[in-house]
């Protein structure tokens, strides 16, 4: 049953259940929806750009605990953070949830979102995780647009 | 004690479920070290060693093509063929072989009756009722018919102990209505729908119905000339036989004015390039080399089922949903989806405020087998104002054990996500 745990840690239950950002920002000039057809989970997520900065960011959506406290996590990460830090933290995180991290790809630099290290062990949950990265992705290069996991 | 005991003998007096459970050799694996406990039977039904071992003898004895062959094997895959097919509707008490088509599953049957029955005699400006209980399967069809001839959909509500409004269906049919597509017990909340009813209604304005048995027959005993249902159609593999086959029942004086739904082999009993001339009922709706060994294996699953005694077999899977409902009400977080009256194989829930995936991955990891989702329901969870749920379904090969497992694994769920 470790597994169990390791996947909801206490910091993915609390950002479950009080997410954080969990909101529209009202002069946001980016915006996605995501969709994973599968279970039903739905996000929307809002940018503030400036140039090539994040001023700031959050969402909204509903969905299991995973994808809500992915998304929680996700917008604390990247207030702040240039596009160019968002690319490569995707990169990471998603590599990290699939199991595919063999290289030893430096890790650390994830910080809190390590917590979804345990989603490798559950691969039907691995889009849960990441839907909200895909949908950050499209809100990045769109100015708002719709993405499914499927 | 003495009740637990009472309680014990008029259950072995009902079935014998650890003598049931030896017939199916998957109920023997363990799951992530634990002993399987499987409560998703609404989404496919283990199957018995019966059902295997007639597939393998199919395959590795009878193995050929049918109807045209002249030689031995092909005389003894027919008669295997149609053999099945006898039973099918001696099964479900239809009046002639003729009257049953083998299809891949009850998805390809409502497609079937949308594109033959439905382009032929449904046009522009027609209605096609359905419910809010419908399993995509029994939506998508229609509506996918309603933009190919200018039909519209109309739907009969339910409230919230997820019955149907029978009143509402009365006032939404009229002259224009041509078709009533309705299933005969919901996947997600199990209500049973007074069929009869619908039917009787129906007919008095001579408009005819389809229903959707897909989770009614494995749980109830069925007979489509009593239902006086005008098509009824099932899967294999929700009744403890093989997937990829199915059964569309039509009543003959409809199949006879039906086109065929596929061309090609088989269908036919002439083709020249100028005309072909189809084939008789039920081969004018059976293109191609069917699934021969599919439909053998369901053959021998009803002939289990019946050897089993259809009425105790519903008795006894009542006896499990109403153990599990009672149970249920021993768990203050535990909120039950849906309260019909009348309910088939299936109970519906969510816990606490948890979402349904993570209680069925946690159910999981305790080797307990649950659906979670919208179980292809999305009308109906929105009717429901609910995203998705988790659903429990009984099969007769479960036990009060199963039940216990499941609530304790609920116990579990809420200690690790609570």
């Amino acid at each position: 049953m470790e597994e169990l745990h390791d996947l909801y840690q206490e910091l993915v239950l609390d950002h479950s259940k009080n997410p954080r950002n969990f909101k529209k920002i009202l002069n946001c000039n980016h915006s996605a929806e995501g969709f994973n057809p599968l279970c039903g989970d739905q996000i929307t997520v809002y940018l503030k750009l400036e140039k090539d900065l994040i001023q700031d960011i959050s969402f909204l959506g509903s969905g299991c605990a995973i994808s809500k406290a992915s998304a929680s996590l996700m917008t604390t990460a990247l207030k702040n953070k240039t596009t160019k830090d968002a690319f490569s933290f995707f990169n990471k995180f998603v590599q990290m949830v699939r199991g595919e991290n063999n290289q030893g790809t430096n890790l650390e630099s994830l910080g809190k979102l390590q917590v979804f290290k345990g989603v490798k062990e559950f691969p039907v949950r691995v889009k849960c995780a990441s839907l909200p990265w895909h949908t950050l992705l499209a809100a990045i290069e769109k100015k708002n647009g719709k993405i499914s996991t499927e | 004690m003495k009740t637990s005991r009472l309680n014990l003998q008029e259950e072995k007096s009902v079935l014998d479920p650890e003598k049931i459970r030896k017939d199916f050799p998957i109920l023997n694996r363990k799951i992530r070290g634990k002993p399987l406990v499987y409560l998703d039977n609404a989404a496919t039904t283990q199957k018995p060693l019966a059902v295997i071992e007639a597939i393998h003898h199919y395959y590795s004895s009878e193995n050929s093509n049918i109807h045209r062959g002249v030689h031995y094997l092909s005389e003894q895959a027919t008669l295997a063929y149609e053999g099945a097919r006898e039973k099918i509707r001696d099964f479900i008490g239809a009046k002639e072989t003729s009257e049953i088509i083998f299809v891949r599953g009850a998805t390809e049957g409502i497609n079937l009756i949308a594109q033959t029955y439905g382009r032929k005699f449904i046009g522009s400006g027609d209605e096609i009722v359905i419910s809010t209980l419908e399993h995509h399967s029994n939506i998508v069809p229609w509506q996918i018919l309603c933009e190919q001839v200018g039909a519209k959909l109309r739907v009969i509500p339910i409230d919230d102990k997820g019955e149907l409004l029978i009143e509402d269906l009365k006032k939404i049919i009229n002259a224009k209505t041509k078709l009533i597509g309705i299933t005969h017990v919901s996947n997600a909340l199990g209500t049973i729908v007074p069929l009869k009813e619908i039917i009787k209604i129906a007919h008095e304005q001579n408009i005819p119905v389809v229903v959707d048995g897909a989770q009614a027959i494995p749980h109830l005993k069925v007979n489509v000339q009593e239902l006086d249902a005008d098509f009824y159609l099932f899967s294999g593999h929700k009744v403890y036989g093989p997937t990829g086959i199915g059964v569309v029942y039509g009543k003959k004086n409809f199949l006879e004015i039906m086109p065929p739904y596929q061309g090609g082999g088989d269908m036919i009993s002439s083709v020249t390039f100028e005309k072909t001339e189809y084939n008789i009922l039920p081969f004018k709706f059976e293109a191609g080399t069917p699934h021969i060994a599919g439909a053998i294996g369901l053959g021998v699953a009803l002939d289990y089922l019946k050897s089993l005694d259809l009425e105790k077999v519903a008795l006894y899977e009542n006896e499990l949903v109403s153990y599990a409902l009672e149970k249920s009400s021993e768990m203050p977080d535990l909120q039950i989806i849906g309260q019909p009256l009348d309910r088939a194989g299936v109970i519906s829930f969510n816990l606490a405020q948890l979402h349904a995936h993570d209680v069925g991955t946690v159910l999981d990891r305790h080797g307990v087998a649950i659906r979670a989702g919208h179980h292809c329901a999305m009308p109906l969870m929105k009717r429901l104002g609910l995203e998705a749920t988790c659903r429990a379904s009984f099969a007769v090969y479960n036990t009060k054990e199963d039940v216990d497992s499941l609530f304790k694994a609920l116990q579990k769920t809420l200690e690790v996500l609570g």
